[in-house]
């Protein structure tokens, strides 16, 4: 299907052609879903959730529920009031949830619907009941991506929640918590974050937090609202933290300097720790952060990674990879690649902004100044620029299947969405663990591929 | 009864015996549920979807895009083109100044000149019905300067249901119907509507049609080309699957060019063997094609039946719940489910309407619980309540079904083996022992307690010899 591609690589203002992102409110809602007892809720067509809920299910395996405020034309001409006022009496009286998560959508923002004032007319109507929650961050489709809604309502939930108490500058410190954005990353990523900052000893408050909601383990029952998430209480203390640790300059930076704003919380922006030397920087800023020590553990599981790529690197040695995916996680992994010594040689994200260019150019000055980095590209562009110079490696998510069949190249799957394998649901990417795991990945694919494809008289045994 | 959403209670009703309840559906459901029904894109969107050889243009933000790419399963035994995913991806700057000058127009001529598909469908998006883009004058003009036609789809999201978006598509197929050349056609000649190729049916399908000596002018839509479409209208009846979805073209084929059509469900052995001698008898002037269809049907039926009546004796007394887009498709599989054993205690649809309801209960066993537009809580409730062994549905269902312990059978877009037909009719069989039976379900918490293996070790090391 993709055999149609052309080599020649012309400006493309009009078109997109099998992107490399989605739009924001899918993102809102994923981050919404990290919240305990939450309901995240679409304020739009009533396809905007089936779609979000049927994408996000096919990605975790897990139920996804959500609202939808079901515009008709009726409500597209006079406003979203009375869809929003009836789907919020709605969801308290049937669901019940602690929170209701309220996201726009390209129709809602068109017509102007103004949800604050909708959230404050429902709280005077008495309609949002005592003890409830209602936050909402503007999403528009035609702004930005999936990564950018992400980021938007985790800035809505520090709006919305975080609280500075009025404690002491003594009392905080004896308090000692740590707040951590982790940015868009999958349950099993979460989890693995919450090991490493339990290993280190360090009080944390996590936001948003999906695993223990899309991750769940097989009992019997479906329960709309998991035991897991951020609590309310938990994201509110955000507020009283010693600091904030935000990974990713797209997903979480916005909700750190937010909260840096609100609540006079100081914030370490980091990038997600894949790899060495991110991993390494994380363990440091959590150290200080916390006052605490690292325990040997992490130091051993470090030496382990450290290990396993020393055994492998010549394998890694110069080869070329085409990386395709979300920002900071495109951002994170190029600095793994180099650590590798691998070349990425065409490195793409679907989200705009610049600082991914600038970001990625960066990293590799040195290492690969001939890369091609592009932000706001699409799959389309990745494979031209492939067809024109091959590479040994694609990692990019489910969708970059395609190219990898037609050109018959090595490909890891990677971020989101994975539609079409089991593994990240389950084993993290982050942390030293994580590295460990990305480079089985890499170095299966290399190898799988070179004896499959190598002549006879080349194939080896030992590796 | 679990507590229903206000506005619902005439949405769900149980049987028992007696006269058909009237339900209250086919209407919008209610906001702030959690509905699993789609938008009027979403309709329409899936029904052009596996026209293979033409240019499919999504003209709205990037997601709507995203979210229907290559997702349906639909097959095509030649051109790809529709399983890339074009689109106009507005920004806000389009928004604000209208996208279709600069974006749609450039962005058709493009991909037309490049690709060469027989024709063009651009899907108006939620934002394009507001922004006031003139898609229609947009397509009229590039359809005069690359000569091929150019369909704008009235698939706004908010304009309606996915009913809606089945009339949308309808409506553009019909732009095209009538347009081909008719010549060569045999007086013996169907139309199938409403069938998608989903995993390869069509060729099964196909298959047995040119058995009986009848000529499959156009399936629409799967694996169909353009070409075929445009000829339709010289087909001498149409035969409609997905009723919910293409009754409308029957309807308007019916009007302008007089050919008839009947309903037909190709799922399960009665209704298919059915759907072959309605066609067989519409042709009184070829007997011939009759005596074909039963020799085929006997044929057919004797090379599965052994098989099923392995797995009707292991599924036996199993019970199923079903819950899917248009009804007419749970009165397929309530008979194929009954055909290996099964027994149906759950059924419910997005789309149903009145009269479908009302048969369905007649159909249904006394007891059976039947909902319409459901939701999650819901069909998690009265799945466990009936302690249902089979879940069949599709993607936002399968993840609950197996959170409770139950297995399940996708009869939507992710099906992966055909099950039309009569080798369908097998796979299905299959495909329901597989999961019913799977091992997996000893270990579920629902079912530990029945089947629990002795946990002593399987083998003692004698203290003494």
């Amino acid at each position: 299907m993709l055999d149609g591609t052309t080599t020649e690589i012309k400006p493309r203002e009009a078109l997109r052609i099998n992107p490399a992102k989605t739009c924001q409110p899918i993102g809102a809602m994923y981050a919404a879903l990290g919240i305990n007892g939450c309901m995240p809720h679409s304020h739009g067509s009533q396809g905007c959730c089936a779609y979000h809920r049927s994408h996000l299910t096919r990605h975790f395996k897990e139920p996804v529920v959500a609202t939808s405020s079901s515009f008709t034309e009726g409500a597209s001409v006079f406003g979203g009031l009375a869809n929003m006022t009836q789907a919020l009496s709605n969801i308290f009286t049937i669901y019940n949830p602690k929170v209701v998560a309220v996201h726009t959508t390209c129709l809602s923002e068109v017509i102007g619907d103004d949800i604050p004032m909708m959230i404050k007319k429902a709280t005077e109507e008495g309609i949002i009941p005592e003890g409830k929650v209602v936050i909402h961050a503007n999403t528009p489709s035609f702004v930005g991506s999936h990564v950018t809604g992400f980021a938007n309502m985790v800035t809505g939930m520090v709006k919305y929640l975080s609280e500075s108490s009025g404690k002491t500058e003594p009392q905080l410190k004896a308090d000692a918590q740590l707040n951590l954005i982790p940015g868009f990353i999958d349950p099993a990523d979460m989890r693995e974050l919450k090991r490493i900052v339990h290993e280190m000893g360090v009080k944390t408050v996590m936001f948003p937090d999906t695993s223990g909601v899309l991750d769940l383990p097989q009992d019997g029952r479906y329960r709309m609202f998991p035991s897991g998430g951020a609590t309310v209480a938990a994201i509110k203390s955000a507020g009283d933290s010693v600091g904030t640790i935000a990974l990713g300059h797209f997903a979480s930076h916005p909700a750190a300097t937010e909260l840096d704003e609100k609540c006079n919380v100081p914030c370490a922006l980091l990038e997600l720790p894949y790899g060495l030397t991110n991993t390494d920087r994380l363990i440091h800023a959590i150290r200080n952060h916390g006052g605490v020590e690292v325990p040997s553990s992490l130091g051993e599981e470090r030496g382990r990674l450290l290990d396993a790529i020393s055994d492998m690197h010549q394998y890694f040695h110069g080869k070329r990879v085409a990386i395709a995916g979300d920002p900071d996680h495109v951002i994170a992994l190029t600095q793994f690649l180099v650590e590798l010594d691998m070349k990425p040689a065409y490195v793409i994200t679907g989200s705009p902004g610049n600082h991914f260019e600038n970001r990625v150019k960066e990293l590799l000055v040195d290492h690969a100044p001939n890369a091609v980095v592009l932000q706001n590209s699409d799959l389309f562009a990745l494979h031209q620029w492939i067809k024109n110079e091959p590479v040994d490696l694609i990692i990019g998510n489910t969708y970059s299947k395609y190219i990898s069949r037609v050109e018959n190249i090595p490909f890891v799957r990677f971020g989101f969405p994975v539609l079409d394998r089991m593994g990240h649901r389950y084993f993290p990417s982050v942390g030293y663990m994580g590295a460990l795991r990305l480079m089985e990945k890499i170095n299966d694919a290399l190898l799988d591929h070179q004896d499959r494809e190598c002549p006879e008289e080349n194939f080896e045994l030992v590796q | 009864m679990i507590e229903l959403l206000p506005g619902r209670a005439r949405q769900v009703v149980q049987t028992d015996g007696g006269r058909p309840a009237e339900m209250a559906c086919d209407k919008a459901s209610v906001a702030g549920s959690v509905s699993q029904r789609a938008c009027v894109f979403c309709g329409s969107r899936v029904v052009l979807y596996p026209i293979a050889d033409a240019l499919h243009i999504v003209h709205g933000p990037i997601g709507c895009a995203a979210y229907t790419w290559d997702i349906r399963g639909a097959l095509s035994s030649g051109p790809q083109l529709h399983r890339n995913s074009f689109s106009t991806d507005l920004q806000e700057l389009d928004v604000i100044f209208g996208g279709e000058k600069k974006k749609l127009e450039a962005a058709l001529l493009e991909l037309i000149a490049h690709h060469s598909p027989k024709a063009a469908f651009v899907y108006s998006t939620c934002i394009v019905g507001l922004i006031g883009d003139d898609v229609s004058a947009v397509c009229r003009r590039v359809s005069e300067r690359t000569g091929i036609p150019v369909m704008g789809v009235h698939s706004e999201g908010f304009k309606g249901t996915k009913k809606d978006g089945y009339r949308a598509a309808c409506d553009a197929l019909y732009k095209l119907v009538g347009t081909g050349d008719t010549s060569g056609i045999s007086p013996f000649s169907i139309n199938i509507l409403g069938e998608f190729n989903l995993a390869g049916e069509t060729w099964v399908l196909r298959d047995y049609y040119k058995r009986l000596g009848i000529e499959v002018v156009a399936c629409i839509t799967g694996d169909s080309r353009i070409e075929d479409i445009r000829r339709a209208h010289g087909a001498k009846l149409n035969l409609v699957q997905c009723s919910g979805s293409m009754t409308s073209l029957a309807k308007m084929m019916e009007r302008d060019y007089g050919i008839p059509f009947k309903r037909v469900s190709y799922f399960g052995i009665e209704d298919m063997s059915a759907a072959l001698y309605d066609a067989a008898k519409h042709f009184t002037g070829a007997p011939e094609i009759l005596r074909r269809a039963q020799e085929l049907v006997r044929e057919e039926v004797a090379r599965i039946y052994p098989e099923l009546l392995r797995y009707k004796e292991k599924l036996k007394g199993k019970k199923a719940a079903i819950y899917v887009g248009g009804l007419f498709k749970a009165f397929s599989l309530m008979r194929a489910l009954r055909l290996i054993g099964m027994e149906t205690a759950v059924v419910g649809s997005q789309t149903g309407d009145k009269e479908d309801y009302k048969q369905l209960q007649e159909m249904a066993d006394p007891g059976t619980i039947i909902v319409d537009d459901s939701n999650p809580l819901e069909l998690a409730k009265f799945c466990l309540e009936k302690d249902v062994d089979l879940f069949i549905g599709g993607v936002k269902e399968r993840p609950i079904a197996y959170k409770l312990g139950i297995g399940f059978c996708d009869h939507n877009h992710e099906r992966k083996e055909p099950l039309a037909g009569y080798v369908g009719m097998l796979n299905f069989a299959r495909e329901v022992y597989a999961s019913v039976a799977s091992p997996v379900w000893q270990f579920a918490p629902r079912r530990a307690n029945r089947t629990a293996a002795p946990l002593e070790p399987v083998g003692l090391r004698p203290a003494a010899v």
